[in-house]
């Protein structure tokens, strides 16, 4: 209770006329962590539950650090793997810390995971910095709470990000989405798209050369690594099939963005966002649905010229960001659709659009992040014509 | 047929009209505050494209283009100088008789639609559907596809972008921003969603 009593003794500074004023947002931030806010509806008809936004994004973001963890590692196998064979070392304070604390090893566990650390982690930390001051500024200036909606807004955002990304684009990208994304609608719960995903589209059109192609995707100087979606694409299922096996790419061990590569970890944190009732089932239920569908169609029809028709879907599943995409990015309460059936439709509209970018589309071999933000567009006519056919229903019916 | 169905798809989406060229604007971001409104303008101008779009294409095939009079005896003459003239009067002379049948018909949607029904002639993404149909050259079938196919993409635009601003009704919206700023950040990042088409080749 020391610490209760600590933030009351602190409270008067930061409410009006106190010396901080313009810092309650931070206390209040600061507060509520700890502890439930004392504040309750005054009017009628309420619903009582002890879970609130804070602790529903808490959820989230502790749902993502099994593939987060995995993610290091697999970041620093891969590059630890690629050395093995290639030679090389970094260089920098990068490749300081990482030969002062561990080494080039592949085989270590320890020096897989550190060096994953040491590119992870300043990615995370300028994501969360910079949206972070974003975040903060608007609430200072505008009024209204600092919202953990944030931190999974970052943890999404750096885990979607190629392990060799510029940390200065990492600044970009995440202050786009966090302002025009997110803040100039007014804050957590008040925007359309997804904040991550919007910072994550904006960096992937502003510098294609750094977030896309077949040099990014392990942290090596110059080593070259198709992601297994760029293979099928040029190559076919057959080249895919010599190079990593499908127990690989659900485990992870595939090149790929730092955390959407384990689709099992993904579906560890996923299973506890379902369980908990924070991930609506029916998005990914029909985001798999609609996946499922398109693939099966797509082998059905064939195509010669097109290699990536024959692509079935449970490689869909577990190559690209799929799963990452599937469970943490579609279910994103705020900019899904919110009525039952509209989630469905919002669902099923991902899954086809993933499948029908990722096959048609030459232009971007991974879809998932533009499929989510082309239905975010359009969840909230969904529930409108859900609602309206409520209405109708239930007019007949009087 | 196949060539007509990826020219209608491309129209809809990868050429949308609205969030690829950014044309019809004014309309685009005014009559957007219902999705009821919004609907009825966009079944409007899919009408009014269908149409107006094959009209011209005959008028320019056989009236305007060089050689175009060679019918009537005229094979040297080159009107198409006065293209643009005549486009927009074909809209204009369409959107009245348009005008005229929904107040005749539907009296809520014309009251809904207002001073935009006649704004329609000026919606830029009509006049630049018949520009665009004589610069790519598309025959009369081509024409009819292109025309609908463009009408159909900008109804589902102006549709969408009605959605999220009334569910945007319960945002909280910087002063500056309000109104007319905040559609324009909505509908730059509505054309980030669109370009998940960019690319296709169909």
């Amino acid at each position: 209770m020391a610490l209760r009593k600590m933030l009351d003794d602190m409270e008067h500074h930061f409410t009006e006329g106190g010396r901080f004023q313009n810092w309650y947002a931070l206390y209040e931030a600061v507060d509520t962590i700890f502890y439930s806010p004392g504040s309750v509806t005054r009017s009628t008809a309420h619903v009582r539950d002890g879970i609130d936004l804070k602790r529903i994004m808490i959820t989230v973001w502790f749902a993502t650090f099994p593939a987060m963890f995995y993610g290091m590692y697999n970041l620093g196998f891969q590059a630890t793997d690629a050395m093995a064979v290639a030679g090389g070392s970094v260089e920098g304070w990068r490749g300081w810390l990482i030969e002062t604390f561990g080494g080039y090893d592949a085989s270590s566990l320890w020096h897989c995971f550190w060096y994953g650390a040491v590119f992870f982690l300043p990615i995370y930390a300028v994501t969360f910095v910079v949206g972070g001051f974003w975040e903060v500024l608007f609430a200072m200036k505008r009024g209204h709470e600092v919202n953990e909606g944030f931190f999974v807004t970052s943890i999404l955002f750096a885990l979607i990000c190629p392990p060799d990304v510029p940390l200065w684009q990492v600044a970009m990208g995440i202050s786009f989405g966090v302002v025009v994304g997110k803040e100039v609608f007014g804050g957590t719960g008040k925007n359309f798209l997804n904040p991550a995903l919007t910072g994550r589209a904006f960096l992937y059109f502003a510098y294609p050369a750094q977030l896309s192609g077949d040099t990014v995707w392990v942290a090596v100087d110059g080593y070259t690594a198709a992601t297994p979606l760029s293979i099928v694409a040029s190559d076919g299922m057959a080249a895919l099939s010599s190079q990593m096996s499908w127990m690989d790419a659900f485990m992870g061990a595939i090149p790929g963005s730092i955390g959407e590569t384990s689709t099992l970890m993904i579906l560890i944190g996923g299973a506890i966002l379902l369980a908990t009732r924070i991930a609506s089932w029916r998005i990914v239920a029909g985001v798999f649905l609609g996946m499922f569908a398109l693939s099966t169609l797509f082998n059905l029809v064939g195509s010669d010229t097109n290699p990536a028709f024959a692509m079935p879907w449970y490689w869909h599943l577990v190559t690209g960001g799929f799963a990452f995409g599937m469970i943490f990015m579609a279910t994103d309460p705020v900019s899904a659709a919110m009525t039952n059936g509209g989630k469905w439709a919002f669902g099923i509209l991902i899954g086809l659009m993933t499948v029908l970018i990722r096959v048609v589309n030459p232009a971007f071999p991974e879809g998932i992040m533009l499929a989510i933000l082309f239905a975010n567009l359009f969840a909230p006519l969904m529930d409108h014509f859900v609602v309206q056919a409520n209405i109708k229903r239930r007019l007949a019916r009087v | 047929m196949e060539e007509l169905l990826s020219l209608f798809i491309r129209s809809i989406f990868i050429e949308n009209m609205a969030l690829a060229f950014f044309l019809g604007m004014c309309t685009f971001l005014a009559i957007s505050k219902k999705i009821d409104a919004a609907l009825g303008l966009g079944i409007a101008v899919i009408v009014v494209l269908t149409i107006t779009v094959p009209v011209n294409n005959l008028i320019y095939k056989y009236l305007l283009a060089d050689g175009a009079l060679a019918w009537a005896g005229f094979p040297g003459v080159d009107l198409s100088f006065l293209g643009l003239l005549s486009y927009i009067g074909v809209i204009a002379a369409i959107v009245q008789i348009l005008e005229m049948f929904l107040d005749k018909f539907v009296p809520a949607l014309y009251n809904a639609l207002g001073v935009f029904l006649p704004l329609i002639t000026v919606n830029c993404a009509i006049l630049g559907a018949s520009l665009f149909m004589v610069e790519r050259d598309y025959d009369f079938t081509e024409s009819v596809v292109f025309g609908a196919g463009s009408g159909v993409g900008w109804a589902l635009a102006i549709v969408a972008l009605a959605g999220i601003r009334e569910k945007l009704k319960y945002s909280d919206v910087p002063d500056g921003l309000q109104g007319l700023g905040i559609t324009f950040v909505i509908v730059g990042l509505m054309s980030l969603g669109f370009m998940s088409f960019g690319g296709i080749d169909l």
